[in-house]
């Protein structure tokens, strides 16, 4: 297919509905602008990096769910995903790399008025800190967790993570990485989340969706967002996206929006699927879809029926 | 015992569950931690009492979990501590650093055991002194207390919790294991008579131009905290006044600057030590910790074979109380530093003694206390007379 006619395809297929699409309510003002540090703006991502369009949808779903804004919280680790505690205009915390998740558990247990979100990426949320990811699910400490995840180390420049499948080449894999890698969906849903969901940053309604449920859950609710990563992870492994092909210098440009349209081509919906079927293989299918949304009662839940307990 | 708020009264209790209460006394409403002998017992009494008083303990999965979940807690404006020993400290060292960074006031309790790596678990160590001042990366000063005894275990927490929240700052409490697992009578008085600083609170209302890290005349910023509406930011990268990061020499400089002078210039509030029969001494036995009660014998020991030696015992270790001991080394023949480790906190009487008097270290690897002749033909050899060949 030519590219401008799959260009024009792939922007066809992005679910866009104009009656939906955010208006300027004064000019030079978007309305998402309250719920962003503009003064922080541009932001630090690369071109063709879905961090931006993850982070719109987050507001974009902040924007609806009607929460308090003084009451929410962002809590992000390190790395390119990690730098979004810094953009959005709500009191947030840029902790250690791996640790916002313990640092977002002291927030929540300590004030539990407030709604407190974990914004990291794999490597933050399931490398470094992957055990305090699994034992916050396990505990069902009432976060949302929202992972970022683009197979590599972007901010360090595209080394091997824990989500890289494999064969996948990094820059510390450059012969194809021989790491099996964690399957998120699976993890999170065997540690006792109470809600889980995949999407990629071209399903943005149906992310955006998600991430309004997961604000709404009671409990550890967690949403893995695959996100392309042109600039490295892309590009180390460039001809998987263009079809095994090595691709015209003019097609790699354009490897942004490529990536995106493996997404379209590659992802597959299945709410309700047993999350262990959904492991990410080079080239293989992206599954997305609903995992797991369910009851359970939190921590806190439980710590304050003790007490009641004691007191009768 | 449930509804018991703080205690009041005497008690015959160890120092872990002294320390326990003193937090409780000073305020704690939140505690994370991991279970690690000496220090357990801590913990036990948290979980415990915090329910009885309203507050909340969570066993975390790990001490790098503990460190950070007592942040989180006290940017949501609870007064929060965790206890641990050797390696939990070592795997606190990081996200210590975040708290410097972030100004953030908490407390760190370490019963110390001995090491290096697992070491001896259940026996005394005071090896981690230097890890305590300088442990995490980068340039910056810490405050530091070491008790003596439960009374003074239960006194310094509620004393670590006051210079916290003074100097925003996460304060650390380096007891030992003997002090940790020692019972005694301990004295908690009437609430009213433990006088508590409360958080230093913005005294404008949230609004735009609100700036979370400018300082007032004590480079000591007010704390706002999450939930009040300032919209904060709060990161561990070099930050400017609005919190937001800069990546530059001249951020670095202006802010690592006021985190190190803010408690510089504090050092005459923050400095606390205990002297005994200084005035005519030619010796000078410099110790803390259960080292300055193995001490006490042959102290007395001394003086009666006509030694005129006396006491610094340190209740601040960091910052170390610098001007004191370089007014003795002017006019003290020298120093005894036992303690229980290869030496740390000789290198820094030395460091101030600057040349002007000796100093003699009585090293102890670990696992027990010094045996009282050890130090005394110390102070002996320091005083220039024959130790019997000791």
């Amino acid at each position: 297919m030519p590219k401008r006619e799959w260009m024009r395809a792939l922007l066809d297929s992005l679910e866009w509905d104009e009656a939906e699409a955010p208006k300027p309510e004064e000019e030079g003002h978007h309305p998402l602008d309250r719920l962003l540090r503009v003064d922080r703006l541009p932001h630090i991502w690369c071109p063709g990096c879905g961090l931006g369009t993850a982070l719109t949808c987050f507001v974009s779903a902040l924007n609806k769910s009607g929460l308090d804004l003084d009451k929410v919280v962002v809590v992000s680790g390190i790395g390119c995903t990690g730098r979004v505690a810094g953009y959005v205009n709500v009191d947030s915390f840029h902790t250690t790399h791996g640790r916002a998740i313990p640092f977002a558990t002291g927030l929540k247990l300590a004030n539990p008025d407030l709604k407190v979100i974990v914004y990291s990426g794999d490597g933050d949320l399931v490398g470094i800190g992957g055990n305090h990811f699994i034992h916050a699910a396990r505990r069902n400490i009432d976060l949302t967790v929202i992972c970022v995840n683009n197979f590599n180390y972007g901010m360090t420049g595209g080394q091997l993570g824990p989500t890289t499948p494999i064969g996948a080449r990094t820059s510390t894999s450059p012969r194809g990485n021989s790491e099996f890698p964690f399957n998120l969906p699976h993890l999170a849903a065997g540690s006792g989340a109470v809600y889980v969901a995949r999407w990629t940053t071209l399903h943005v309604r149906r992310l955006e969706r998600s991430l309004l449920r997961a604000l709404q859950k009671r409990g550890f609710s967690f949403v893995e967002i695959i996100s392309p990563c042109p600039t490295l992870y892309g590009r180390w492994n460039r001809r998987q996206f263009y079809g095994g092909q090595k691709p015209s210098a003019e097609e790699a440009q354009l490897l942004g929006l490529q990536m995106l349209r493996y997404f379209r081509e590659h992802g597959v919906i299945r709410h309700g699927m047993d999350p262990k079927e959904a492991a990410i293989e080079l080239g293989g299918p992206i599954v997305e879809g609903v995992f797991v949304d369910e009851e359970r009662p939190t921590f806190l839940d439980l710590v304050r029926a003790e007490a009641q307990a004691v007191a009768a | 015992m449930s509804g018991r708020g703080p205690l009041q009264g005497e008690f015959f209790i160890n120092g872990d569950v002294a320390c326990a209460e003193g937090a409780i006394s000073a305020g704690c409403r939140f505690f994370a931690g991991y279970p690690i002998t000496p220090a357990t017992e801590v913990a036990e009494r948290m979980a415990e009492r915090l329910p009885e008083v309203g507050g909340i303990y969570i066993q975390m999965e790990d001490e790098l979990a503990s460190m950070n979940a007592i942040l989180g807690a006290s940017w949501a404006g609870v007064k929060a501590m965790t206890a641990t020993s050797g390696p939990g400290f070592s795997l606190m060292m990081e996200n210590l650093g975040l708290g410097i960074m972030t100004e953030t006031p908490c407390v760190v309790v370490n019963v110390q055991r001995g090491g290096p790596s697992t070491g001896l678990p259940t026996l005394v160590g005071q090896g981690d002194m230097m890890q305590a001042r300088w442990g995490s990366h980068g340039p910056y000063e810490i405050i530091a207390l070491a008790p003596t005894s439960p009374q003074e275990f239960f006194d310094l927490t509620v004393r670590a919790f006051n210079l916290s929240e003074e100097f925003r700052t996460p304060v650390l409490v380096m007891a030992d294991a003997e002090v940790g697992h020692m019972t005694e009578k301990v004295v908690i008085p009437p609430p009213e008579k433990i006088p508590l600083c409360p958080r230093r609170k913005p005294k404008v209302p949230p609004g735009a131009g609100f700036r979370p890290f400018e300082p007032g005349e004590d480079l000591v910023p007010p704390m706002p905290v999450a939930g009040e509406g300032y919209r904060i930011h709060v990161t561990g990268l070099t930050h400017d006044e609005r919190g937001y990061p800069v990546m530059s020499e001249e951020a670095q400089d202006r802010l690592v600057r006021r985190l190190v002078e803010k408690i510089r210039q504090g050092r005459d509030r923050i400095i606390q030590v205990e002297e005994r029969n200084l005035e005519d001494a030619e010796v000078v036995v410099c110790a803390y910790g259960i080292s300055a009660r193995t001490a006490q014998w042959p102290l007395e020991q001394a003086r009666r074979e006509g030694i005129r030696v006396g006491m610094l015992r340190l209740i601040t270790v960091w910052p170390f109380p610098e001007e004191h001991v370089r007014a003795l080394a002017r006019r003290v023949r020298a120093f005894v530093v036992p303690e229980i480790n290869m030496g740390q906190i000789a290198l820094e009487v030395e460091r101030c003694a600057a040349g002007q008097a000796p100093v003699y270290l009585v090293p102890h690897a670990g696992g027990g206390i010094h045996k009282p002749d050890q130090v005394l033909a110390a102070i002996r050899r320091a005083a220039g007379r024959d130790d019997g060949g000791g």
